[in-house]
């Protein structure tokens, strides 16, 4: 089938999903990790997504990392803060709940909690791809 | 409660976890979804073992 063009003989950009078919499996996987492919009943996958996160999230607070938050004073450490917290507040709930009780860890010398904040900022990152991939499977671009 | 794990450890559990979520969202079937989760792990695990050799030598 011949690729439609648009008045600049560009090929033409594909309409874009309608919000309602999306948003709630992405919401849900942003809150709850595989939460989006449960919704759309990929259960398996769901599963093996809520232990990769989730575990990475729990190995994280039991070497003591610390949660990013925004705001410093310099340059540097402003995106470095920044950047560290989307990582965090990409874990949904897990954070959420890990600050609602009470989980506030100071920045500490020595390689055990320097790992933990890496793995609660890797555990949000590695739940941005499944939302990603909750959204690509809800608009029809996987199965 | 607090765990303080060593290099190897760490770096295995990061390994492990993200070969399964690049495993999942890498690819469109299960086979090559197990496919891609060993081949990632696989990657990480030479590039722990080569980099600690690596640094090891470098030490003298």
């Amino acid at each position: 089938m011949p690729q439609e063009k648009d008045a600049a003989g560009k090929p033409a950009k594909p309409p874009r999903p309608p919000l309602s078919l999306w948003i709630t499996p992405v919401a849900l996987g942003w809150l709850l990790p595989g939460g989006g492919h449960f919704y759309l009943k990929r259960w398996n996958r769901g599963a093996l997504l809520l232990f990769a996160v989730s575990g990475m999230f729990v190995f994280g607070l039991l070497m003591r990392g610390r949660m990013f938050e925004p705001g410093d004073t310099d340059l540097f450490n402003i995106i470095l803060n920044y950047g560290g917290f989307v990582g965090d507040l990409a874990n949904g709930a897990l954070y959420f709940l890990a600050t609602w009780f009470g989980y506030s860890q100071p920045d500490m010398p020595g390689a055990a909690p320097d790992y933990g904040a890496k793995f609660l900022v890797c555990a949000g990152l590695l739940n941005i791809l499944a939302m990603i991939d909750a959204y690509e499977i809800a608009v029809g671009n996987k199965s | 409660m607090h765990w303080n794990p060593t290099h190897f450890e760490a770096s295995f559990l990061f390994a492990l976890f993200t070969s399964i979520v690049f495993g999942i969202v890498g690819k469109r079937t299960d086979r090559e979804r197990l496919h891609y989760g060993l081949y990632v792990f696989g990657c990480f695990m030479a590039a722990i073992f080569g980099l600690a050799w690596l640094m090891y030598f470098g030490h003298g």
